[in-house]
């Protein structure tokens, strides 16, 4: 009656996250190489750094309490001009997407317009708001419009690739039912496509109007209009109590208009 | 579906009558926000600058080619700040945003307090682009690389925490409650019921947020914080077309890179 009791196993681990050993050991040296190397190659002057840190205490105390007098009356309009650069940029951008992205759609568009549309949307994708904006400005002038045309090819870039990938990813059903009654190609994408997309679209085109504000508030920085460029004036004129101003109003803009989005996209879907 | 009795028999309609009105009146109100959008962009453009354009497209447009290649070796060492600046920022961010994360969830925070400022903090860094940011911080610790790394991190601490708070609020709850019934203290229950579900989202979050990153580290060289955005500005400030043309190759060809590993990446965890 000296049968050995079955062993078991007395301790348990966790099983790793990257299955292979080797693989997760390279992966962990590899990581550590690099950011080795990166830091070690980063240029960094600490006297600088250390002059700056009372610096910085100095500055958010100035931060508080924030100068709301305006005293140049620049902030109010500026603010106003950067939400409604977001919301033309937002329409505009939105209209000149639908074809783009119809044309994007790889179960619409004959092959030389779908990569037409792809290539104009991956280089819209590509550069930032910004960079468009320093472009927008050399060519258009200084100014909102700069802005709007910035802001509005960015657009393109997120709201076309989007309906692209929705209208690739429809149901066939609904578009050969619409196809088999005779309807044309306008009454198909209408009364197909078109309804299948729609609420999605729309819940996209409230979210692009945060990215768009978000983006209106930099792209000043660059001369494209909006309140960057009074932003960029009083940092540089040490002015932090305005700078503090135009912070606060900022957020309070993106916390509104992130919640009123949310609750229309709701109520549209 | 409603239908409206003529004298012809029913007629079908996609819509009431009250909701048909509802939508053109919809329509309405957005048209005229467009308008008076317009209206007020417009009174600030100088028109002529902009029937101009067209002219100043093709001017710069002839100037920008062919890329100056000679000018590639002097934009390696740009492109690997840029890089670093993006992916330490991100790693910064990420040690940062998943405490944060957890202390805003509402099924693993502490308190109500607690989870009201980690909420601040994350709608507040969120809300204001990084740019905004590299330009404060080269005020605080002078222009350069580091100003540029913080500004990336302190931008995508609410970016990422947002996405790792509300998937851990999405959690199976009963896997931490079996950890719970085997007698598991809070934190064996955060490590063994929770972090297991979430760990493909928040390494999901940390490769996406670094796509994004890499992108937004090319502009803030604009404002003195590293990265290859000086080089664009420099040449752009000296009319140094050719040179223009180049970075921006460059930087759609890093850009192009860093969106197809992430998505390999993304698509290797999920």
């Amino acid at each position: 009656m000296n049968e050995a009791s079955p062993h078991y196993a007395e301790t348990w681990k966790k099983p790793p996250f990257i299955k292979s050993s080797l693989l997760r050991y390279l992966i962990y040296l590899g990581t550590v190489t690099y950011f080795f190397l990166a830091i070690y190659t980063m240029d960094v002057n600490w006297t600088r750094v250390a002059e700056g840190i009372p610096r910085g205490m100095d500055m958010i105390s100035k931060f508080f309490p924030p100068d709301l007098s305006d005293s140049r009356g620049v902030i109010l309009d500026g603010i106003l001009e950067s939400i409604w650069m977001a919301i033309i940029s937002t329409i505009g951008g939105v209209l000149l997407s639908i074809p783009i992205g119809l044309g994007a759609a790889r179960n619409l568009a004959p092959t030389w317009i779908y990569l037409f549309c792809r290539g104009i949307i991956a280089v819209s994708r590509t550069f930032p708001e910004v960079i468009l904006a320093i472009f927008a400005v050399k060519f258009f002038g200084f100014g909102p419009f700069a802005g709007f045309i910035a802001l509005a090819i960015g657009t393109i870039g997120f709201w076309a690739k989007l309906l692209a990938e929705d209208i690739e990813n429809m149901s066939k059903s609904q578009a050969e039912a619409v196809r088999a009654t005779g309807a044309t190609w306008l009454q198909w994408i209408n009364y197909a496509i078109q309804p299948q997309v729609l609420p999605r679209m729309i819940g996209l085109s409230l979210y692009r109007l945060d990215i768009n504000f978000r983006e209106s508030a930099v792209v000043g920085i660059v001369g494209a209009g909006g309140i960057g460029a009074h932003l960029l004036t009083s940092v540089q004129r040490y002015e932090y109590a305005t700078t503090a101003t135009i912070l606060f109003a900022i957020i309070a803009i993106v916390i509104t208009l992130e919640y009123s989005s949310g609750y229309l996209r709701k109520w549209v879907q | 579906m409603p239908t409206i009795e003529t004298k012809e028999g029913p007629l079908w309609r996609k819509r009431t009558t009250l909701k048909q009105w509802l939508i053109w009146g919809g329509w309405l109100i957005g048209l005229c926000i467009a308008v008076y959008a317009w209206q007020l962009i417009s009174e600030k453009t100088i028109w002529m600058f902009v029937w101009d354009a067209p002219r100043q497209m093709s001017d710069i447009g002839e100037r920008m080619v062919p890329p100056d290649w000679s000018y590639m070796p002097k934009l390696w060492r740009p492109v690997w700040d840029t890089l670093n600046i993006a992916t330490i920022g991100t790693a910064i961010a990420m040690c940062l945003a998943v405490p944060i994360a957890f202390l805003a969830a509402h099924n693993t925070t502490p308190h109500k307090s607690v989870r009201a400022v980690m909420l601040f903090i994350i709608v507040a860094t969120r809300s204001v682009n990084s740019l905004i940011w590299a330009l404060l911080l080269v005020v605080i610790v002078g222009p350069g690389v580091l100003a540029g790394t913080i500004a990336i991190g302190i931008r995508s601490i609410g970016g990422c925490a947002k996405l790792i708070y509300e998937s851990i609020e999405e959690i199976d709850p009963k896997q931490v409650e079996a950890i719970k019934a085997t007698g598991g203290s809070r934190a064996q229950q955060m490590v063994y019921g929770i972090l297991p579900q979430v760990l493909p989202t928040i390494a999901g979050v940390g490769v996406f947020r670094w796509d994004i990153n890499v992108r937004g580290s090319t502009i803030l060289g604009i404002v003195g914080a590293g990265g290859i955005g000086i080089q664009l500005s420099a040449s752009i400030n000296v009319l140094a077309w050719t040179q223009v043309t180049t970075i921006l190759i460059v930087i759609l060809g890093t850009v192009f890179v860093s969106e197809y590993i992430s998505a390999k990446v993304r698509g290797a965890i999920i």
